[in-house]
């Protein structure tokens, strides 16, 4: 979307003391309504509405939840500012892109933004993210996970308000796990579970397809074994430095050919996203998979469509991601969404304040039971009603207790492109693959080659 | 037997009009015509020309969107950083392989829909026209979801319903190997615009002169004789419009590429490497460099047809 809403002095929308003018429309019905007309609405008719300033929160869409927080927080802020929201592109590449261009160019009309982690740094280098007070960045990180935190601080500082944390489980049939004869009380190993599988007939599910899922995964891979893709010198493209030589990366390498050359591996995993994953998980040939909390809600939506029998999702056992190292704890990925303010919202304080109001442990306990998405703040998972809608809670907590994020570095879309190239297909990834990736990507951010 | 067209009528001047002088009715006629095209012209400078301009000046420089305060001058690096990636010239191949089927097996299926519709019974041809140009109508990003979902290995229906060609059964992945991606990009990029092609040719079919194809009848012409002798030379100069058109067109592919394998196992067209350096990347500078590679070439293309095969868009539209 290109279009740039006009833009306009912000003292116009800031001051509530302004006599009240003609009330522009409130409320936008349904999300059909659109980025456009939201943002086009939320720039023209600030002044109106009686002069109570109008907070545009840019959301990824999900089951609207989000959109249920902005009503509840508009109502607790009791005529203070209003929360209005506007939805983003389906996933997260396309949501950073639709930012950036707006944020390239002042847009003002951006208050509130969700946004997911590895984009963060780059958000933050560019001057796009208001500074959060020490006090409110206090408030903000009391009891949230330390995952969370590290995914929205960038040069030491807290730039974006840690909404919600996700990481991805080692979703299991305990009828499989149980033929197999392995212990799932106890960590197990990539090997392991490939093993199990190939003997079962059944399927492992990873996500092989060209996409960040890859990155995603490599990097959880690299991780594991103790290493990372970024060593040194994340800001400096010149002089970036590249794990993806190291001993770790050589590991992580063999695991991700291990995997995509079993016959536990999906004929088409090199296509494999998320939902391929939970689709393949759900079928008779269902086995493992790595996956992200999502597919449990999906299998009883798909039970209660009637598309699927009630015993599928009794057999779903959950444990914490594979290890790469059978002595050393896996490092689960680490997703999820962090609220960054907008350094060009004409309302940065009132913004601050939604943003605090949106991350209560109580509207993350209500995000967490309506739209499946773990709570950053660590208190929300011993809530009754959470419990009882995701048994899977305290496996989830401890996964993102030892999550880590991928790397950070404001040139994350160049790192994860050219790990996309060069680790695809999966299947053909061996000891040189490392090597071929830290060139390409050296050569890109030196300016030398394309991606 | 020769190629029989209607020789080339020249516009009849008026005999009384004067030689070599412009009269004062075609002068106005002129300036009328200036103020009529005026606007239009003027619009199409402000969203060609201008893109066009600023596209070229940026790819001078070395200028990332999220950094604009580092932005440099760099000269032909950037063109000389894309003329020397391998990866550009795989793209432009995988570009010219995907113009180069579809506008061939396009030309040939169009002709026989453009000759189905041109026969057609007359009480059934508004409905076969409308069947026939159906998926022209669809939104090529829609076209290729739907090939997509009928293509992939969960949810779609051509394994089992192809299983018994050799080759596919129900595990084959369409979108796991170069040559099996590009085939279904091919194949929805031809169902998609092989109508537009079958119109042209349409257009070209109704052109040919009726007497010419009577007199051949009654000199006892067959069919064939009839189809390469006098139809086809008639239509020459329709088919290299529909040939130039779409090859145009079929040279920016996007869409497919971009929905069935996002560039994965050496799908990437032209566009989708300037559409990931520009719009992925933020560099606007190396992207901008690519976008006018890919413009050159589109000119280069069609300054072939017009002037390698004597392309005559004017008489296309019946105006000689």
């Amino acid at each position: 979307m290109t279009e740039i809403p006009g833009q306009h002095p912000p003292e116009r929308r800031a001051t509530a003391a302004r006599p009240a003018r003609s009330r522009a429309p409130r409320r936008l019905a349904g999300a059909a309504a659109g980025v456009v007309l939201a943002s086009t609405l939320a720039a023209c008719g600030g002044g109106g509405s009686g002069g109570v300033p109008t907070l545009t929160w840019y959301t990824n869409p999900d089951s609207g939840g989000q959109a249920e927080l902005a009503a509840r927080c508009t109502d607790a802020a009791e005529g203070r500012y209003r929360i209005s929201t506007a939805v983003l592109p389906r996933d997260a590449a396309g949501q950073r892109e639709q930012l950036v261009r707006r944020l390239a160019a002042s847009d003002t009309s951006i208050d509130i933004m969700s946004l997911d982690p590895p984009f963060i740094p780059e958000f933050a280098a560019a001057g796009f993210l208001a500074e959060i007070p020490e006090d409110v960045a206090e408030r903000v990180t009391e009891g949230v996970v330390q995952g969370a935190i590290e995914g929205a601080t960038w040069d030491d500082e807290l730039v974006a308000v840690p909404f919600w944390a996700n990481t991805q489980v080692l979703w299991y049939r305990k009828s499989v796990a149980e033929a197999a004869g392995l212990d799932m009380e106890e960590p197990v190993t990539w090997e392991q579970i490939v093993q199990a599988a190939e003997e079962q007939g059944k399927l492992v599910g990873a996500q092989g397809a060209r996409a960040e899922s890859l990155t995603v995964w490599l990097n959880a891979l690299i991780e594991s074994a103790g290493g990372s893709i970024i060593e040194e010198n994340a800001e400096d493209p010149a002089d970036i430095e590249l794990g993806l030589t190291s001993d770790a990366a050589t590991r992580a390498a063999e695991v991700m050919n291990l995997v995509a050359s079993s016959d536990a591996a999906s004929p088409a995993f090199s296509t494999e996203n998320e939902d391929a994953s939970a689709t393949g998980f759900e079928s008779e040939n269902g086995g493992f998979q790595v996956n992200y909390p999502f597919v449990y809600a999906r299998a009883l939506g798909a039970v209660e469509a009637g598309s699927l029998e009630a015993s599928v999702p009794e057999d779903y056992g959950a444990a914490v991601y594979p290890r790469v190292d059978p002595d050393e704890p896996a490092a689960p990925p680490l997703g999820g969404i962090s609220l960054g303010i907008s350094a060009f919202s004409p309302d940065v304080d009132l913004a601050l304040e939604a943003a605090e109001c949106i991350t209560s442990a109580e509207n993350q306990a209500f995000y967490f039971v309506n739209d499946g998405n773990p709570a950053s703040k660590a208190e929300v998972f011993d809530d009754p009603e959470v419990l009882e809608s995701f048994p899977q809670a305290p496996v989830i907590r401890e996964s993102l207790e030892l999550a880590k994020p991928r790397p950070q570095t404001p040139y994350y879309s160049e790192v994860s492109g050219g790990i996309q190239r060069v680790y695809h297909p999966p299947a053909s990834v061996d000891e040189n693959t490392g090597e071929a990736a830290a060139e390409l990507i050296s050569a890109v951010l030196r300016g030398d080659q394309l991606l | 037997m020769t190629q029989t067209t209607l020789p080339p009528v020249e516009k009849t001047q008026p005999v009384s009009a004067p030689h070599g002088k412009i009269s004062d009715r075609s002068k106005s006629e002129r300036k009328l015509g200036w103020l009529l095209a005026g606007p239009a012209f003027l619009v199409m400078l402000g969203v060609t020309a201008y893109p066009i301009l600023q596209a070229t000046y940026e790819s001078l420089f070395s200028y990332r969107l999220t950094d604009p305060a580092n932005r440099e001058f760099v000269g032909l690096n950037n063109y000389l950083v894309i003329l020397s990636d391998t990866l550009w010239w795989q793209a432009l191949g995988v570009t010219l392989l995907i113009t180069v089927i579809t506008v061939a097996v396009e030309l040939v299926l169009g002709f026989g829909l453009a000759l189905v519709m041109s026969k057609a019974l007359k009480s059934i041809r508004p409905v076969v026209r409308a069947a026939i140009l159906i998926p022209y109508a669809v939104i090529t990003v829609v076209s290729a979801f739907a090939w997509q979902f009928a293509f992939d290995i969960n949810t779609g229906f051509v394994n089992s319903w192809f299983a018994w060609i050799p080759g596919v059964s129900a595990d084959t992945d369409w979108f796991g190997e170069t040559g099996t991606s590009l085939l279904v990009i091919c194949l929805a990029e031809i169902w998609k615009t092989t109508p537009f092609i079958s119109l042209l040719l349409l257009a070209g079919l109704a052109q040919v002169p009726e007497v010419l194809q009577e007199a051949a009848k009654v000199d006892g012409a067959t069919w064939w004789q009839r189809m390469t002798k006098v139809t086809l030379p008639n239509m020459k100069a329709a088919i290299m419009v529909a040939l130039l058109f779409r090859t145009l067109d079929a040279f920016r592919v996007f869409d497919s590429i971009f929905v069935m394998t996002g560039g994965a196992n050496n799908t990437e067209s032209v566009s989708f490497l300037a559409y990931r350096q520009t719009i992925s990347r933020l560099e606007i500078g190396l992207g901008s460099a690519v976008s006018v590679l890919l413009f050159l070439s589109v000119v280069l293309i069609a300054a072939l047809f017009i002037k390698g095969f004597k392309v005559d868009l004017a008489s296309a539209r019946g105006e000689r």
